[in-house]
């Protein structure tokens, strides 16, 4: 096609370089990012056919598909792949590794070699992990409790802690290199308060990462300790205590929600603003209300604990606490909502997935309130209840989240426009699958089936089928989007410099960007979100 | 089909009324909540959607709306708080004089016995309208004792008790479940809580044979261990007279002072030197590894059993069904 010399001839980040060492030694942010979506997406895939195996299995109320030990693995990967190597380092290794420097005028991250370093580290960890799933596999569930994995259990607990400390790292670097970039690197003019919603949730994001992830990695190697030389930390008949681990367990992976979430936010404010062609209504208590969640979110920890064994008052204490945190959450959807007001709204599919984001995320959100309240705990704690609300959160919110901006930054990141019919169809699909998946579980739940069952009584039968009838519809829903993706590097419309009329820096270079972003060091005389002094697009006028 | 498909777990206990009430206040509030940002959504993106020649408006925010929007949610969430934490504080507590049933959880059953001395494997039988306190523990991993039509739920962990209560007032046959992951199994470690009429369970209770309460268990295995030699009743041994402890504050070596309860018995047969009280010697012997958990449970009903005779000087053993429990 003539229309693939066109982008021949301009040199970016893509065609300036080719070969499989120029992308395996590069200290390209954007090509690192695009290392970092190729790796995330085939761990996807492999927690996603976890994912549907758990469901085949749960069609009947008998273990039959596979032995319940092989379902134990099944649930236990399927969680460490998705947390581990999906939704930690997905938006933020991803679209924000590509988008924090451009946003902020810079010409890279600050430290392009540790970027590097830690997709290697990712990558490493990766291995070691495939390495496990392929020997025999994990089967701790993914929250490691003691003593079961460290007395008990007969699989590679070892393996996949030590996988799993590493994959750490690799998140540790990127925050640290988020959090100096965002500090020293922005142009001339962009001060704090001139900084897109995206960078604010992605700098309240590494800092959760700097200060969470070392807990989690000295946890694990805990347990690997205490598995491999016997020592006493979590077992009871050598005087450890179990619910030690809970705390320094949920310690990091309390907050490590927010790691999942936030950056999802931050996709959230700038699709949002640019499709409604509006600057974000309260874009203070929006940038703040990040700050407040990563800051409360490490105080909660223990929530998790309630039926535990933990005292009556500190239950009480860390109830309290996790109401706190979700009122900086509900300003968020109330702000994005408000922003809608008398705006210019078109139906893009970034768009379509920002609405179902909302959607979703609130009725996670709101469900968040039952389980922080004690007396409800009690009854839908580690019941499918649980299972469905931490789904609407991470799949729901940070899955759309990320789809979305998948979508909406497309164009910048591979110069060419997806099908805007099929996206929008996939950003359906995905919408109504995942509702007929999760919802049902939240009636399991309150009816009382517990998680991690492999057999279940009769009853719960129904609300199962209807569940992995959900996930088939929300597989074709995920697998879509990869195809057309594929397909539009080489065959879809040659995108314009800025085809959706956006503010952001990152609009204002070409698409895709040079190796070093900007040929010229932009100096940022306006605030974010200055849509009156955009023009809208043509093509986006024309469609409703 | 439907009566495959019920919506709405059984209620059977005197908590679960409170907990239905509060999840009910709790839909109904989410409900609202969802209806009115969708609404919002809806009717925004319908009146608002892009159309030739018109722009945005652009609005910065409004202070007074982000305070009124922030401060009315931590109301109500104050008082769901508030109303979440009366019930489990209810939950959390049993009440005085409920019978007692000891629970050990292995992978993977529920080993229960009643104070009655009634042994039962993955069922326990239990009268409508009595109290029933569960005083557990875990021979291995964690698990968590979990009765959906009673609404509670208890982490079982070794190596320590753990406390759950409930009231039951319906007859029938409940699940239990194990609700915490314990390995391969962790499906098949349910059972059934078989609630009766109280004079079908007094039959129930006589047809089973017993060797005897599970005091007077625990009365033999502290002759046969030898506790007796130390742990006199007359307060002349080289350990603490144990009788009416129960419940009562000790005075530590250390200076702390604990409340004596089940599981300061606990750790105070397995590792004495923990807990030294105030004017004994640290030469108690090592248990841990010599007794199982059901010996240990039958020690600790004993010495809870341990009452003072009106009359003074001997302790006695109390056999009645509900032990008496000391006055603060």
């Amino acid at each position: 096609m003539a229309t693939v010399a066109v982008t021949a001839e301009r040199e970016n980040y893509l065609n300036k370089e080719y070969g499989i060492r120029s992308w395996l030694l590069t200290t390209d942010h954007k090509r690192i990012a695009l290392l970092y979506l190729a790796s995330i997406t085939f761990f996807f895939f492999i927690g996603g056919f976890f994912a549907l195996l758990i469901r085949l299995e749960l069609l009947t109320p008998a273990g039959d598909l596979v032995q319940a030990d092989t379902y134990n693995k099944l649930f236990s990967m399927h969680g460490q792949v998705m947390i581990f190597f999906f939704l930690i380092p997905s938006i933020p290794a991803v679209l924000g590794n590509f988008l924090v420097p451009l946003m902020i005028g810079a010409k890279d991250l600050a430290f392009p070699r540790i970027n590097l370093l830690s997709w290697y580290l990712y990558i490493i960890a990766g291995v070691i992990y495939l390495h496990c799933i392929v020997t025999g596999g994990v089967d701790t569930g993914w929250t490691f409790y003691t003593p079961f994995s460290t007395a008990f259990s007969n699989t590679r607990v070892i393996e996949a802690g030590i996988s799993i400390f590493i994959a750490g790292f690799s998140s540790i670097l990127t925050g640290l290199n988020f959090v100096v970039t965002i500090h020293r690197m922005r142009a001339p003019g962009m001060t704090w308060s001139r900084l897109p919603l995206f960078i604010w949730a992605h700098y309240a994001t590494s800092i959760i990462q700097l200060l969470g992830t070392p807990v989690l990695a000295i946890t694990l190697l805990l347990v690997v300790f205490e598995r491999a030389f016997n020592l006493g930390i979590f077992d009871p008949t050598r005087g450890g205590d179990p619910l030690l681990f809970q705390h320094l367990f949920w310690f990091y992976s309390h907050p490590a929600v927010y790691i999942m979430i936030l950056p999802a936010m931050a996709v959230e404010s700038e699709v949002v603003a640019c499709f409604t062609r509006k600057r974000i209504f309260g874009y203070n208590f929006v940038a703040m209300s990040s700050i407040a969640i990563a800051v409360f979110g490490f105080l909660v920890w223990a929530h998790h604990m309630f039926v535990a064994g933990i005292s009556l008052y500190s239950a009480l204490i860390f109830s309290i606490l996790s109401y706190l945190v979700a009122v900086p959450s509900a300003i968020k959807v109330f702000n994005w909502t408000a922003t809608m007001y008398k705006g210019s709204i078109s139906f893009t599919t970034p768009m379509l997935y920002a609405f179902g984001f909302i959607g979703l995320f609130t009725m996670g959100g709101l469900t968040g309130l039952f389980l922080a309240c004690l007396g409800i705990d009690v009854h839908v704690h580690d019941t499918y209840f649980v299972i469905a609300h931490f789904h609407y959160i991470m799949v729901g919110g940070a899955v759309m989240g990320y789809l979305g901006g998948l979508h909406f930054w497309w164009p910048k990141i591979s110069g060419r426009m997806y099908p805007e019919g099929w996206g929008r169809l996939a950003a359906l699909l995905v919408f109504a699958g995942f509702n007929l998946t999760f919802f049902p579980q939240f009636i399991l739940g309150y009816m009382g089936m517990p998680r991690r069952y492999w057999q279940y009584p009769p009853e719960f039968q129904v609300l199962n089928v209807l569940s992995t009838a959900g996930s088939t519809i929300l597989a074709v829903g995920y697998v879509l989007p990869m195809i057309y993706f594929l397909w539009s590097m080489r065959y879809g419309k040659i995108a314009s410099d800025n085809p959706w009329g956006a503010a952001g820096l990152e609009w204002q270079t070409t698409s895709p960007p040079p190796t070093f972003n900007f040929d010229e060091t932009p100096v940022v005389t306006w605030e974010a979100y200055n849509y009156e002094e955009i023009p809208a697009p043509a093509e986006v006028h024309v469609e409703r | 089909m439907f009566d495959n498909f019920p919506l709405w777990p059984a209620r059977a206990s005197a908590g679960a009324a409170n907990v239905d009430a509060l999840f009910i206040f709790l839909l109904a509030l989410s409900a609202l909540m969802c209806v009115a940002i969708f609404a919002m959504i809806l009717i925004f993106a319908t009146m608002y959607r892009r159309r030739r020649g018109v722009e945005a408006e652009q609005i910065e925010g409004s202070p007074e709306l982000e305070i009124t929007w922030s401060i009315i949610p931590m109301g109500i969430f104050l008082a769901i708080f508030a109303w979440g934490a009366v019930i489990y504080f209810h939950e959390r507590t049993p009440p005085r004089g409920a019978s007692e049933v000891y629970v050990v959880a292995k992978q993977w059953m529920w080993k229960l016995e009643h104070q009655e001395g009634q042994r039962e494997i993955n069922e326990l039988h239990v009268p409508v309208g009595r109290d029933v306190k569960l005083i557990m523990t875990s021979q291995d991993v964690i698990h968590s004792f979990y009765v959906p039509a009673f609404r509670i739920k208890q982490d079982v962990l070794p190596g320590r008790y753990t406390t759950a209560w409930f009231r039951a007032t319906k007859p029938g046959v409940y699940h239990l479940f194990c609700s915490q992951y314990c390995g391969t199994m962790h499906s098949g470690m349910i059972g059934q809580v078989v609630v009766m009429e109280p004079a079908q369970y007094q039959a129930w209770l006589s047809g089973g044979g017993t060797s005897g309460s599970l005091a007077a268990t625990g009365d033999t295995l502290f002759q046969q261990l030898g506790c007796s030699t130390c742990h006199r009743s007359d307060s002349q041994g080289r350990g603490p007279n144990l009788v009416g402890i129960f419940g009562k504050p000790v005075q530590l070596e250390d200076g702390r002072t604990l409340t004596v309860d089940e599981n300061y018995l606990r750790t105070c047969i397995l590792s004495p030197s923990k807990n030294i009280p105030s004017g004994f010697k640290p030469i108690m012997p090592v248990f841990q590894g010599l007794v199982t958990e059901e010996q240990i449970n039958a020690l600790v009903a004993y010495i809870k059993s341990l009452t003072p005779s009106p009359a003074g000087g001997q302790g006695s053993v109390s056999l009645a069904p509900k032990p008496q429990y000391p006055k603060d």
